[in-house]
């Protein structure tokens, strides 16, 4: 990597340490964002001469700290910064300063970071779209694109979401054990929200989305450094690993949806697996199941699988009737039938999803699931009505592509019997 | 004499680099691989995974088993193996044994691996 890339790698891992300390300095979201911006400017001019300093993030802290005070004291026209030079000499110095004021507090800053994104006031879009902004530095541009919406609508949805952070009473104090727990939940969901940005995209909008995965995953690694013994961080890093391995497989050349049995496991990614696997392995030695470490078995019984029918069924219906009872959702057992239905045939899948069809009758998932059941089973007509529901359903043109195929199938040996 | 380099670097920045940045510096070094390997110098070589992988297990007479790597340790890395364990729990069972015929103080970090090179044979290198 050359110079600037390495300035800007490390600038990016300091951030949710740095911005998280200004913030509780400041107080004020857009006054530490416009001290991080200043500090970073800095580091820019002085890093490549001087080299990286031994603690990036306190460098940042400090810095942006001393331009946050004197851009409020230019206004009183009271001390300027300190010289150049002087700044440049900081190297040890500062980073022994910093990590005196804010060591014990890094912890409880960037969760608290986390958490102001997570305002339970604010629509789960916007949590997500702020704490890109705010926590991964993405720029108003990208998450725009991300979104899909233009540039001036996302830079409006930002601006709303602080002000109305702004206005209540954001909890600045260090938060208790509980609240602490209460919080971790939270940014757990909010991480996993921005990895599902980028996970459910269709192959057309991938490339622009890709991103909100490798974020994703960058937020679970700090929120697991934070707390290297909870096993459901270390279930939610592994999840995202183990699902975003697949990323160069899942689509086909025209934006077609490979499904996981006919990918070409060769371009799976094999370290991001092996350390999913064993993240998995070390979270479920704790005898502390939760909902992420299941998903995340089930992701890992998929990435051992050399080849589709080395694949462990069973266990991935035990661990989703695991998952049932931990939440129940009618979703969950739609995906449990899927298992169902490689280890006793299209008919014990059917029977599991029939009951489900009230409170599934708008899911895409449910239709293109149940005309496949019926569609093995011959039952060629009913598969039909289900595939024509599921297509008018579709989120992407990817997922009415890949039912459109399954119809023509139907057509195709319909007209060989016929 | 053999020489066990060990590599450091910045977690946070090296396993957030993107796929290409890391070809990119598996690209460099395997140009320096392939120069050793000719030489016959190149002996065994692996990455591991993050640290946030590791689990470490304290020496004494119940072993006491840690999420994560050693933060703190007063002991300097003096050595280590690799072995071929099917999870964790077999990798703690041999850690538990090497435990038992080397008491003392210390203990051992359990850290998956995510790419090892056998290398080639630099036995004659010991004497030679």
């Amino acid at each position: 990597m050359s110079d600037l890339a390495w300035i800007d790698a490390a600038l990016t891992a300091a951030r949710p340490q740095a911005m998280g300390a200004l913030l509780r300095y400041f107080r004020d979201l857009d006054v530490a964002e416009e001290a991080f911006q200043n500090a970073c400017l800095r580091a820019l001019s002085h890093w490549p001469r001087n080299g990286p300093p031994r603690d990036p993030a306190a460098w940042l802290i400090l810095v942006g700290r001393n331009a946050g005070v004197d851009g409020v004291r230019r206004e009183s026209r009271l001390t300027a910064l300190p010289p150049e030079d002087q700044l440049s000499d900081l190297s040890d110095a500062e980073a022994a300063e910093a990590e005196r004021l804010d060591g014990e507090h890094y912890r409880d800053d960037i969760l608290r970071l986390l958490f102001i994104c997570c305002h339970p006031d604010l629509p789960a879009t916007q949590q997500v779209a702020l704490a890109l902004r705010i926590v991964s530095g993405l720029s108003v541009k990208q998450i725009a694109r991300a979104f899909l919406v233009g540039e001036s609508a996302m830079e409006q949805r930002i601006t709303r979401a602080k002000a109305r952070i702004g206005a209540g009473d954001a909890p600045f104090e260090a938060p208790g054990p509980a609240e602490r727990a209460e919080r971790l939940a939270a940014v757990m969901v909010m991480v996993y929200l921005v990895f599902n940005e980028g996970y459910s995209a269709g192959a057309t909008q991938a490339r622009a989305r890709e991103p909100l995965c490798d974020e994703a995953i960058r937020l679970a690694r700090l929120l697991l450094r934070l707390f290297p013994a909870e096993p459901e961080v270390m279930g939610l890093l592994a999840l995202f690993l183990l699902q975003h391995a697949r990323a160069a497989a899942r689509f086909d050349a025209d934006g077609g949806l490979i499904l996981l049995e006919d990918q070409d496991r060769g371009l799976w990614r094999r370290p991001m697996i092996l350390e999913g696997l064993a993240l998995v392995d070390k979270a479920l030695r704790h005898r502390r199941p939760g909902p992420y470490q299941v998903q995340a078995a089930i992701a890992a019984l998929h990435g051992r699988a050399a080849r589709p029918e080395d694949t462990d069924w069973a266990e991935i219906d035990q661990l989703y009737q695991v998952l049932e009872r931990m939440q129940p959702s009618p979703v969950i057992t739609l995906n449990r039938a899927v298992a169902v239905a490689k280890l006793s045939g299209p008919e014990a899948a059917l029977a599991l999803i029939e009951p489900l069809a009230p409170r599934l009758s708008a899911y895409f998932h449910f239709h293109g699931a149940r005309g496949l059941f019926l569609m093995q089973l011959g039952r060629g007509l009913e598969a039909r009505g289900a595939f024509d529901r599921a297509i008018a359903l579709a989120n992407t043109p990817a997922e009415a592509a890949h039912i459109r195929m399954h119809l023509d199938r139907l057509e195709a040996e319909g007209r060989e019997t016929g | 004499m053999l020489y066990a380099i060990l590599c450091y670097n910045n977690e946070d920045a090296v396993f957030t680099w993107s796929k290409e940045e890391d070809e990119a510096v598996m690209a460099r070094l395997d140009a320096v691989h392939q120069k050793l390997t000719a030489q016959g110098r190149m002996g065994p070589s692996l990455r591991l995974l993050p640290t946030t992988a590791a689990t470490s297990l304290r020496k004494g007479d119940e072993p006491l088993i840690l999420d994560g790597p050693f933060v703190e340790t007063k002991e300097q890395l003096l050595g280590f193996y690799v072995i071929d364990c099917a999870n964790l729990e077999e990798a703690l069972e041999t850690a538990r044994e090497l435990a038992r015929a080397n008491p003392g103080e210390g203990g051992y970090e359990i850290r998956p691996i995510r790419l090892f090179l056998p290398g080639g044979d630099v036995s004659g290198a010991v004497t030679g």
